[in-house]
């Protein structure tokens, strides 16, 4: 018999009951909440008079809708000035209050992205199950944590259930072998395995990402890989533990400590795939093949590196492919150019789940430093992942630099990567952004999105156009 | 849940491959806290010239010509006909909430992307799955004749098109089992609160740290 996967491994530990037609009963250790999708599930418990099965296995924010400029943070929620918006957030922090979970409210430091705030309080750990209503819960898959995205109904069954009902995905591997190069980051490494692979390319798969250009990530950089899992189709990415892993999560708040964090870290050596554990599908990509990526049309898998000429419908041979990117170029307005650099930018955006972490931040910083944004550029806005990411940054002097070059420093929350509250682009406007989506209309209404690292967004901020960030700051 | 056993109803193609969950609704639609209405917002850009805002009433806005829920033809269709990876993007289930009050009750593609698949089934509504030649054939025979309808059979898992031919689809045990009988899936696991209680006392003496009480 082979040996067994991470996600093998992770799959048994959680097991609670299997099912004649291969449906399983699953236990979630930590359900993560925001205002967002959460309000519906709440209603559903009190309209059919159940309670949460465990509260502490909850942990709440609100991040989807909450402003980022000080003048509208300053008094909290009661500060919000889109009436439905509040209206969302006072119901998650009253839905909190009621059933008894912990909730970082919009006055607390800790409050954030939630999956910049889970790992950063230790709140998920390795081994864990972990769930969200939100895609981009396959973030936590980087501290060897089976986690994934739900929607509305099935958050409403894990708070009455502590448990779901799941199908076992197929095991795909993603192997980075050799080094990156200088100025390639975590961020150009997943958008190339979604060029890859494509965003169907892992649908029905749990993907685990390995090979010596993932492991020498840091932890934030193996979160910004596993995040954008669900941009390549899977719903969750899996990352092995090591020494990394492990040095990251101790002296968190919500970490072990003493007797349990020595029993927990032994447990959490067994958290990799068995030497010869067998994967259905494996895919090996050269680090050192992998450039600067920026995504050039309305879904993830349309990127190239920047300094590839942006693909032609009329090159490709696959009749829905060529009217999907015929669709694209019309919405990206690319009509006449060749190249990304030939694209004239409006916005800059910093931040998101994928890319808001304090080393994202310093990348960023080291990029703009002593530069100023280019004067065709309309806004450029920094936006931390949290409140602790935002104090941190600001001890560090961080702040200071990006607003010395002229890019704006803002208050924590999801912002621009999805536009609920105000932070949003314009028809036709260009944005290089950190964020996971390209989709039409993501950040804005008519909005053109382009996905690239922090250290590329920042020095197209400087430039006005997308530059390769290796050349760029040799000059 | 409402149950689902056997349906017929006009079919709508949406020829457009990778329809993700921010074309299904928009974002600025997410703020409600509530389960319905969100029909009218379905599609929204695809569907409207201006950008729609939540609560404002839809019936004077400009219709985009284009679009194929807006041409007379397919006006009350209640099964979609969509091309591969539909559903991709966001979790939101505010997507088949949408489908769900505009008044279908079945997507036909060739693939779905997994969490907009699953959530379907939540509410009522039957994603399928079949081979890529036979939904181009549905694409084609719903093009042909006005009206063209198509008859789902859940209990013997098949698609009947316009001109009768019969294609069978798969779909999980319990899904089937729930979806035809409109169940309430956490009633049913509920009845299974000995089977969770004997794993989680299991679990506690393995993994103590993960059942420490959190405070504030």
């Amino acid at each position: 018999m082979s040996g067994k996967t991470l996600y093998d491994k992770l799959w048994d530990s959680h097991l609670v009951q299997q099912r004649d037609d291969g449906s399983a009963l699953i236990y979630i250790d930590l359900q993560l909440l925001h205002e967002v999708t959460s309000p519906q599930a709440f209603e559903g418990l009190r309209l059919a008079g159940r309670k949460p099965w465990r509260v502490s296995s909850s942990l709440a924010t609100p991040d989807h809708n909450v402003p980022t400029t000080k003048k509208e943070r300053i008094s909290g929620v009661d500060g919000i000035e889109d009436p439905v918006s509040k209206i969302q957030v006072i119901t998650l922090d009253d839905n909190c209050n009621e059933f008894g979970i912990t909730e970082f409210n919009m006055k607390d430091i800790r409050q954030g992205i939630v999956h910049v705030v889970g790992p950063e309080q230790g709140a998920t750990l390795p081994g864990m199950t972990v769930v969200c209503g939100d895609s981009h819960t396959s973030t936590h898959g980087a501290f060897g944590a089976l986690a994934h995205g739900i929607g509305t109904s099935e958050v409403e069954h894990v708070l009455a259930t502590q448990c779901l009902v799941q199908k076992k995905s197929r095991n795909m591997l993603v192997r980075v072998d050799g080094e990156l190069s200088p100025w390639v980051s975590a961020k150009d490494v997943v958008l190339a395995i979604i060029g890859a692979i494509g965003t169907a390319g892992g649908t029905g798969f749990a993907i685990e990402f390995g090979g010596t250009g993932i492991q020498s990530l840091s932890m934030e950089g193996r979160m910004t890989v596993c995040n954008m899992a669900i941009e390549a189709g899977a719903r969750v990415g899996l990352i092995a533990v090591d020494d990394t892993t492990i040095e990251y999560v101790k002296g968190r708040p919500y970490a072990p400590k003493g007797e349990h964090w020595d029993m927990a870290v032994e447990a959490w050596k067994d958290l990799v795939s068995d030497k010869d554990a067998q994967f259905d599908e494996v895919v090996v990509l050269k680090a050192e093949d992998i450039k600067p990526q920026v995504t050039w049309g309305t879904s993830p898998e349309m990127v190239i590196a920047i300094d590839e000429p942006i693909p032609r419908p009329e090159d490709q041979k696959d009749p829905v492919k060529k009217e999907g990117y015929a669709r694209a170029w019309k919405y990206m307005g690319l009509e006449g150019k060749t190249m990304l650099s030939d694209v004239t930018l409006d916005r800059v955006f910093i931040g998101s789940c994928t890319n808001s972490r304090i080393e994202d931040l310093r990348i960023a910083a080291q990029v703009v430093k002593g530069r100023k944004v280019a004067s065709t550029l309309k806004q450029a806005i920094v936006v931390p992942g949290s409140g602790l990411v935002k104090a941190q940054a600001e001890k560090e002097g961080l702040h200071e630099i990006f607003e010395a070059a002229g890019l704006e420093w803002r208050e924590p929350g999801c912002s621009m990567c999805l536009a609920m509250n105000a932070d949003k682009l314009g028809a036709g406007e260009h944005c290089a952004s950190t964020s996971n989506r390209n989709f039409e209309g993501r950040q804005g209404f008519g909005g053109r999105t382009h996905l690239v690292s922090p250290a590329m967004a920042a020095a197209a901020a400087i430039a006005g156009h997308f530059v390769d960030v290796n050349e760029f700051v040799k000059h | 849940m409402r149950p689902f056993t056997k349906h017929t109803g006009l079919a709508a193609p949406l020829d457009l491959a990778n329809v993700d969950t921010d074309m299904i609704i928009p974002k600025q639609f997410l703020k409600s806290i509530k389960r319905t209405g969100f029909g009218k917002n379905l599609f929204d850009e695809l569907r409207y010239e201006d950008e729609g805002q939540p609560d404002q009433e839809c019936d004077g806005r400009p219709l985009r010509n284009d679009f194929v829920l807006n041409q007379d033809r397919y006006k009350g269709a209640s099964v979609l006909l969509a091309r591969q990876n539909f559903g991709c993007g966001s979790s939101r289930e505010h997507a088949p909430w949408a489908l769900d009050d505009y008044g279908f009750r079945s997507i036909i593609a060739p693939s779905f992307a997994d969490i907009f698949y699953n959530n379907c089934f939540k509410n009522g509504l039957l994603p399928i799955v079949l081979q890529a030649d036979e939904v181009d054939q549905l694409f084609a025979e719903v093009a042909l004749r006005q009206g063209a309808q198509i008859t789902i059979d859940l209990e013997n898992q098949t698609v009947t098109s316009p001109s009768g031919a019969t294609f069978e689809f798969n779909v999980d045990h319990f899904r089937k089992h729930c979806l035809l009988n409109g169940l309430d899936d956490i009633g049913l696991t509920l009845q299974q609160d000995a089977a969770i209680q004997r794993y989680e006392e299991k679990r506690m003496k393995d993994a103590p740290w993960l059942f420490l009480p959190r405070g504030q």
